[in-house]
């Protein structure tokens, strides 16, 4: 996994609730058999006029120019903005792929669902959860302002603002060091493989319907 | 000390635990289907790792598959879309190289969706942890599992260590004492949660449904209701074992057999909240206030009582609120104050992990009780969840009362709930579906969906338009 430990990024707003993982990466592209090439169609529907299948090339489809990720302003955006429950519905993990390949590395809401949230860590994508009334002030900031950009720091905690105003987030501390390091949790986990054997062997007398 | 059901599922599960509160949890069960399983595969074989433990893996090919024409070609060449043949055929070989407790490949008898596959089979079991690349793994709650979707990096963690890196959530009571009133189902029930508590309300939270109503529901309508859970936000939702619980596994292909069953049978019978057990949040829901519900807008929470009007966004005063109501009816083509009952729709889906069971195709072939699909409906689907499914309702001749009023009889998956095969909708028509997502494009690009029952939507094949099932 790659290691995040800071970043200054252009943000862009997706000012809407409840964005649901179906419209981050609609179900034709979930046919792959690969982790990557996501990100052209990150967003398929709301970013592009025509229906879009596997396998196309994206750069000479009809772009939605109402759609955020389409304005000139926020090409090469690192950093996204969102609004409460952010990635609810399906378990997909192409939705963070998506996000990553596209080129985010930090997602700002108010809240997230559950397992995307848990998903983004697993590929170094960095879910922030900030008070709704932090959220409103970026988001009057980025529209404000031109090639707004904001400074993330893991280590910190921090979500800094071009103005200086810092926000500090939470994380647990296995996830941080993880991100931090860039580690592979499964390698991590059978660290502990004696201990889970030990486990299991246990369960086993106790259960051993489980193990039929 | 007092322990709630999830407590006890947790406690009983957790192999190690940090100092910040994360743990290694033991995953007694590990459903596997085509979609969110390859990569992991694939992670797994390049790390040059072994499975953990196969006996937990059953597998079923369920989103992919067609559900017309099986007879056409041989095996998998029966499936048109060559990505999703290819999808569809990774799993084979994945199964085939690594093993598995169980494989219901395509055409199997036993083949169907893994939320309908897995209890069908016995292969989930009181007190275990359940988990699958797919978010509404919380219907095996409905037998006091702790059960929930993971992504596909956790699929390739439990594949090589048989445990998930987890931290502990809140606690949510459900609670919904009364009687049902005559047309309400667990859908409704589900869906009348979702409308009171949003669908973040449960982000966060393990949910336990209890309550007198909640134990008058069948093991099929607990499913639907733990099912819908998480589309309130909670990845799992469960409800206490009782005698319906342990009669619905008894004598199933994977369940417990003489002595041993006696004493998990002990063992499950301690599946519950104890008395005193302390809840971070309790949501109570008399019964008697729920109504067959119908959805309007592009969120499970955008919901309300068939006897009920579209909303008016210019009475909501939350600015963010007001803009998705009117981005959700600029979307389903819906006009403010039109009551649900006037909404004509086009195609009628009965299916999906929600309400594909045995008991849900009986409730829609009662109402049509020799009526014929209304002429303005294009399209009718029955899609049983499984092949067992299909046999039961063949053999009680459903089928046939389908068929009869122009209803379509399909072929076991996934299907129209989210579109992966051929059945679709097209932009701009709107179906009244048993599934669980009324998302934007969840049905096909720029399709409506609304979300009702299988008597509502059977009822809406016939009327042509929603109708109160209580009066029809």
């Amino acid at each position: 996994m790659k290691a995040f430990t800071q970043l200054n990024g252009l943000v862009c707003p997706l000012d809407r609730a409840n964005v649901d993982t179906d419209a981050i990466i609609p179900k034709q592209f979930l046919k792959s058999i690969k982790r990557s090439g996501f990100g052209p169609n990150l967003f398929d529907e709301w970013r592009y006029l025509d229906h879009g299948e596997p396998g196309q090339d994206c750069s000479q489809r009809p772009r939605n120019p109402d759609f955020v990720l389409n304005f000139p302003r926020y090409q090469g955006a690192q950093v996204l903005l969102a609004r409460e429950n952010f990635g609810c519905g399906s378990s997909r993990e192409h939705a963070p792929w998506a996000l990553e390949d596209y080129g985010f590395r930090v997602v700002i809401a108010p809240s997230f669902a559950d397992i995307f949230f848990n998903n983004c860590y697993k590929n170094g994508l960095l879910p922030i959860v900030l008070a709704a009334e932090a959220v409103d002030q970026l988001f009057r900031e980025c529209e404000a302002q031109d090639g707004y950009t904001l400074t993330v720091d893991l280590a910190q905690q921090t979500v800094t603002t071009p103005g200086g105003t810092s926000f500090a987030f939470d994380i647990t501390e296995h996830r941080k060091h993880c991100l931090l390091n860039g580690l592979d949790e499964i390698g991590l986990t059978l660290a502990h493989a004696e201990e889970i054997r030990r486990y299991e062997e246990v369960r086993r007398q106790q259960q051993p319907w489980l193990f039929a | 000390m007092a322990y709630t059901l999830y407590d006890k599922l947790w406690n009983s599960h957790v192999i190690r635990e940090e100092a910040d509160g994360t743990v290694l949890l033991y995953i007694d069960r590990h459903l596997v289907h085509e979609v969110t399983s390859p990569q992991a595969f694939e992670g797994l074989k390049l790390a040059g790792r072994q499975p953990w433990r196969i006996s937990s893996i059953v597998a079923t090919a369920d989103h992919n598959t067609p559900t017309t024409d099986w007879d056409k070609a041989e095996g998998t060449a029966a499936i048109d879309d060559p990505i999703s043949r290819q999808q569809v055929e990774t799993l084979d070989a994945n199964i085939r190289e690594v093993g598995a407790l169980a494989y219901f490949p395509f055409k199997n008898i036993n083949q169907g969706i893994v939320h309908v596959v897995g209890p069908e089979q016995g292969a989930t079991l009181p007190g275990m942890t359940v988990v699958c690349g797919d978010s509404h793994t919380s219907t095996h709650g409905a037998f006091a599992c702790l059960a929930h979707g993971i992504g596909t990096s956790e699929v390739e963690h439990v594949l090589a260590t048989q445990t998930l890196v987890a931290k502990k959530s809140k606690s949510m009571l459900v609670s919904v004492e009364g009687d049902l009133g005559a047309g309400v189902t667990a859908k409704d029930v589900a869906l009348a949660i979702i409308g009171k508590i949003g669908t973040a309300g449960g982000t966060g939270y393990a949910i336990e449904f209890a309550g007198s109503a909640i134990r008058s529901l069948s093991m099929e309508g607990r499913m639907t209701l733990c099912n819908m859970a998480i589309e309130a936000g909670a990845r799992a939702g469960m409800v206490a074992v009782d005698e319906k619980t342990i009669e619905y596994v008894k004598g199933r292909p994977f369940a417990p057999k003489a002595e041993v069953w006696d004493a998990a049978v002990a063992y499950w019978n301690t599946l519950h909240s104890d008395e005193g057990a302390q809840f971070d949040t309790v949501v109570e829901l008399p019964a008697a206030e729920i109504v067959p519900q119908v959805t309007w807008g592009t969120s499970p929470e955008m919901v309300i009582g068939v006897d009920g009007r579209v909303p008016d966004p210019a009475l909501e005063a939350d600015p963010v609120k007001k803009g998705s109501i009117e981005r959700a009816l600029n979307y389903m083509g819906l006009q403010a104050n039109t009551p649900i009952t006037e909404i004509a729709v086009d195609k009628v889906f009965i299916g999906s992990c929600t309400n594909s069971r045995i008991e849900d195709l009986r409730a829609a072939a009662a109402v049509i009780q020799g009526r014929q699909k209304s002429p303005s409906v294009k399209q009718v689907l029955v899609v049983p969840g499984s092949g067992n499914v299909k046999a039961q309702a063949e053999q009680e001749g459903l089928h046939h009362l389908f068929l009869a009023a122009g209803f379509e009889w399909r072929e076991p998956g996934c299907s129209m709930c989210l579109a992966m095969n051929a059945d679709r909708l097209e932009p701009g028509e709107r179906c009244a579906s048993t599934s669980n997502r009324n998302f934007e494009g969840r049905q096909g690009q720029g399709g409506r969906t609304h979300l009702v029952s299988p008597a509502m939507a059977a009822a809406a094949a016939i009327s042509g338009h929603f109708v109160d099932i209580r009066q029809f």
